[in-house]
């Protein structure tokens, strides 16, 4: 397709929700109630590590105003002999586990119990009312402790080598032989990082109102990635079948990735069944901060050999990642999306999933992807630095294209990773004076990106306008950008088009708002609707000319005769068309079903500068330029908004955010004061290149943008403070506290 | 405890509720009043997302009590466009897309327009600076500063050429 005359597709179109959610109409989960509704509560385990010997609810059924107490008894157990049950990427084993704890509190803030009450202060006097027997047992967050020799095992049933182990599962991508690798190369550097968990920062907290109807038709509005993953994990664990479960998904108020596993509304829904009234949760900021998210911190060693000419010929890396208390830490992004900007003929990359008393990681924003990047980014900073090239050319040295072979698998096709460099290298941003205190780093980042299963209608109203209805929540703006391609494929004005998300029974079934693919996969199932439209309007239109369809074009909003040759007839337009539509055939419409293919990765390439106040330790990100490969822009104002959000999330996961942990193993940060997310006042603009390299597999050319410019961050932030201040900070956060030390260090070594 | 009566004007309308003693004045918008449009983010002040102004002050309204409304005015998110009219913030904050999720928006630009009504023509470090008590994970902020100075231009403008 054309993809620079369009008239919509490129377009900064005001947004179909814009209206209602600068005005407070919108309806997020929290924002719906129901008469009769009663409010639910969670009881938690106070302990990292804890047997539950035994639960006493008697107390707080008692209590006047309480209506249903559940306990892991109700949920429906996946027995961990049976082995798996996956849905998606997930275990029911451990998610049943991570709703409701069955014979072990793993982590503070586990799920022990649930209460509904006719208010929220009753709900929670009854959870206090809850008499749990715990045995309390060593606990271990860190990796390092979860890895040692006696370490406190989550999984007793788990082994390795025999032995219990904390280390779940290791896969590895691998390409040549790196031992051959090394041998070739003639400069050899090898470091190790670690990460702290950060959480995906949602400004919108957990929240559902579920109400069972006596016949067990349940009706489930909440906020999350996918409403069909709600009702798929809430139906397997209370045992009601998916057919009965209607889950209407609610604006959601950021994801991010940790809205793509349920926490309340199987809950709910328990409560809900029991109690016969609605049931509403609504998890409050340090629920959210305990309980839910993040993803994981690491521990990374990379070793890298190259030529002196800079020809990179051998990569090592070990990327050790906390899973919190179930199996299941991003490792897949870490090993895969590292190495893959590279041309490398040795490759092995490792990853090592391990438990640990903390909340159950969720997906952030391309999973584990930037702890990778942000090892193996910062030592080719230092290769760069050894060889005396210039880093960016270091990197278009050795720049994956069009047939390499990536370590992970696939040989790519025509990708934009090169060209993000040279546009980097090329802006005036790279070649800026830097004053006193300050530096500038530049790091590259991949991801995936994904397609899979997606549906959608497309139907045209009996007034001749259209509505489109798609499967997939929208986060950050895909409504306007499905609404920008319908447009344009059927050539009629963009405030004709509606477009809004079905809930699961009404449209078909659509998998989670994830992995970038939203606007791949739901553009590719809606141009085919598109298509199957335009042949029934010229279907009709012939039959109204009585000629033949072929010789019927569609082509600005109406039907023509292709050529004067199939006669002369005034254009028959969409309004038309619809007009005559109940004389003709009935409705038109048509939905499309998908599992979509042909999701290619991307890339990124950030320019980073910072200022140090050495006094205070203050990093500051002074100026901030991404460029990206996005193959088609639909909509560049969201397309810039991705990269502007996920930059921000990164330079907070750079220099501010970490859980920090007490003695007792808990979290003691657990609200937005002490969990410094970046704020207004923290942040310069963020310039943003956009590199247009359309997806042949895809009809517009749409690649995912929405995971990649959170890859390269905290390398590029990174980079800058070494370029800086010529000191390696090999741990994230760079927190003040944490550069004032490293900054007084080497002085007080001098004084003594 | 007995339930305390309130008196209060919302968004220029005289409105009475009764409220518990421990209620926030988010909880009553949110709740007895039916105004959805002010978020719950942290309930600690943290946010912003439930920022409101009273008496032309701005609040986090999680740390107000409702019966604090008692005699004052409020004004909230769902009072900003007039007779079905988007204020300039609300039509810019679309123009520029300022916003991706929604969650912060309500409170961004309630806390934008009391930024305005005092200084018509703040820097950006003055934009920064005033919404740093707004917090937004979706947009980096970029496209909400851009669009908050381009009204405070815009806004400038109309009142000049409304001079004689
Ligand atoms: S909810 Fe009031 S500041 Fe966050
Ligand atoms: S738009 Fe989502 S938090 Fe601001």
């Amino acid at each position: 397709m054309n993809v620079v005359d369009n008239k919509w597709i490129g377009q900064r179109t005001i947004r179909p929700d814009g209206v209602d959610k600068v005005t407070g109409r919108a309806a997020f989960a929290a924002d719906t109630t129901m008469p009769g509704m009663i409010w639910g509560k969670v009881l938690r385990s106070p302990h990292p590590h804890a047997r539950i010997r035994s639960i006493n609810t008697a107390k707080a059924e008692a209590l006047p105003g309480v209506k249903a107490v559940v306990t892991s008894r109700d949920v429906v157990d996946f027995t961990i002999e049976k082995g798996a049950v996956m849905l998606g990427i997930q275990d029911m084993r451990w998610m049943c586990r991570n709703v409701m704890a069955r014979d072990k509190a793993l982590f503070p803030g586990h799920p022990v119990a649930a209460v509904a009450a006719t208010t929220e202060a009753i709900a929670a006097e009854a959870c206090r009312l809850i008499e749990v027997d715990y045995e309390v047992l060593p606990w271990a967050i860190e990796i390092d402790d979860a890895l040692k020799d006696g370490a406190p095992i989550l999984h007793e049933w788990h082994k390795v080598d025999g032995k219990p182990s904390n280390i779940m599962a290791r896969i590895e991508s691998k390409k040549g032989d790196i031992a051959q690798g090394f041998k070739d190369a003639e400069i050899v550097i090898e470091r190790s990082f670690t990460t702290r968990p950060v959480h995906q920062g949602y400004i919108e907290p957990h929240a559902c109102l579920i109400s069972v109807a006596a016949d067990g038709k349940t009706t489930i509005w909440s906020s999350s990635q996918g409403q069909f993953m709600v009702r798929a994990m809430t139906s397997m664990l209370t045992g009601i079948p998916q057919s009965d479960i209607r889950a209407i998904p609610a604006e959601i108020g950021g994801g991010f990735g940790g809205k793509t596993i349920v926490y309340l509304e199987p809950l709910a829904t328990l409560l809900a069944r029991k109690s016969g009234r609605p049931v509403k949760m609504v998890m409050t900021r340090e629920e959210v901060m305990r309980a839910t998210g993040p993803t994981s911190g690491s521990k990374s060693t990379v070793r890298i050999g190259a030529k002196k000419d800079g020809t990179i010929v051998a990569a090592h890396g070990a990327f050790y990642l906390q899973a919190g208390a179930f199996p299941g830490s991003p490792i897949r992004g870490a090993v895969g999306c590292s190495f893959a900007p590279y041309d490398i003929p040795h490759v092995l990359s490792e990853g090592f999933d391990v438990c640990c008393n903390r909340s159950k990681v969720a997906a952030y924003r391309a999973p584990g992807a930037p702890i990778g990047a942000y090892a193996v980014e910062c030592v080719l900073d230092e290769l760069a630095e050894r060889l005396k090239m210039d880093p960016l050319e270091l990197r278009l040295k050795n720049a994956a294209r069009q047939g390499t072979k990536a370590a992970h698998g696939p040989v790519f096709p025509r990708i934009g990773y090169i060209e993000t460099l040279e546009v980097a290298k090329n802006h005036p941003h790279y070649s800026a004076p830097l004053g006193k205190l300050q530096g500038r780093g530049v790091a590259s980042g991949f991801w995936f990106n994904a397609g899979g299963e997606s549906s959608a209608q497309v139907n045209i109203t009996e007034d001749g306008n259209v509505v489109v209805t798609t499967g997939h929540p929208d986060i950050g703006g895909s409504r306007a950008g499905i609404a920008n391609i319908c447009a344009e494929l059927l050539g009629i004005d963009y405030n004709r088009v509606s477009v809004i998300i079905g809930d699961t029974q009404t449209v078909g079934f659509s998998n989670l708002t994830g992995g970038s693919r939203v606007l791949f996969a739901s553009s590719m199932v809606v141009t085919q609707a598109a298509d199957k439209v335009i042949a029934t309007l010229r279907e009709r239109a012939a039959k109204v000319w009585e000629i033949d369809p072929e010789a019927v074009k569609w082509e600005n909003g109406a039907a023509h005769p292709v050529s004067p040759n199939a006669g002369e007839f005034k254009p028959l337009t969409l309004a038309d068309l619809a007009e005559k539509a109940p004389s003709q055939g009935g409705p038109i419409g048509a939905s499309v079903q998908l599992n979509t293919q042909g999701a290619e990765g991307g890339f990124g390439t950030h320019i980073c500068d910072v200022e140090v106040d050495v006094e205070l330790g203050i990093v500051r990100v002074i100026r901030y330029t991404a460029v990206q490969d996005v193959g088609r822009a639909v909509h560049p104002s969201y397309v810039e908004g991705q990269l502007q959000g996920g930059v921000a999330q990164g330079i907070g996961w750079a220099l501010n955010e970490e859980y920090i942990y007490n003695k007792d193993g808990k979290v003691d940060n657990p609200g937005f004061l002490d969990y410094r997310m970046p704020v207004c006042s923290d942040l310069p603009m963020i310039d943003c290149a956009l590199v247009e390299v359309p997806n042949p597999k895809h009809p517009q050319g749409v690649k995912g943008v929405g995971e990649v410019p959170l890859v390269p961050v905290m390398a590029a932030v990174a980079n800058a403070v070494h370029n800086a201040l010529g000191h390696r900070f090999y741990s994230l956060p760079m927190s003040p506290p944490k550069v004032s030390a490293e900054l007084d260090a080497p002085v007080q070594q001098a004084a003594e | 405890m007995a339930k305390l009566h309130v008196s209060t004007i919302v968004n220029g309308e005289p409105m009475e509720f009764l409220c518990e003693p421990y209620e926030t004045m988010l909880d009553a918008l949110r709740g007895q009043l039916g105004l959805t449009g002010s978020k719950e983010g942290c309930s600690s002040g943290d946010c912003g997302a439930c920022s409101i102004t009273v008496d032309g002050r701005l609040v986090c309204s999680c740390l107000m009590l409702a019966v604090e409304a008692e005699g004052h005015e409020i004004r909230t998110i769902e009072g900003m466009a007039k007779g079905g009219r988007l204020h300039p913030l609300q039509q810019k904050f679309l123009e520029h897309a300022a916003l991706q999720c929604g969650i912060c928006t309500s409170g961004m630009l309630v806390a934008s327009e009391a930024l305005l009504a005092r200084n018509s023509n703040p820097t950006e470090e003055e934009v920064r600076f005033w919404l740093a008590g707004n917090l937004c994970r979706c947009t980096g902020y970029d496209k909400i500063v851009r669009a908050v100075m381009e009204t405070a231009a815009e806004m400038r403008q109309v009142i000049l050429e409304a001079r004689p």
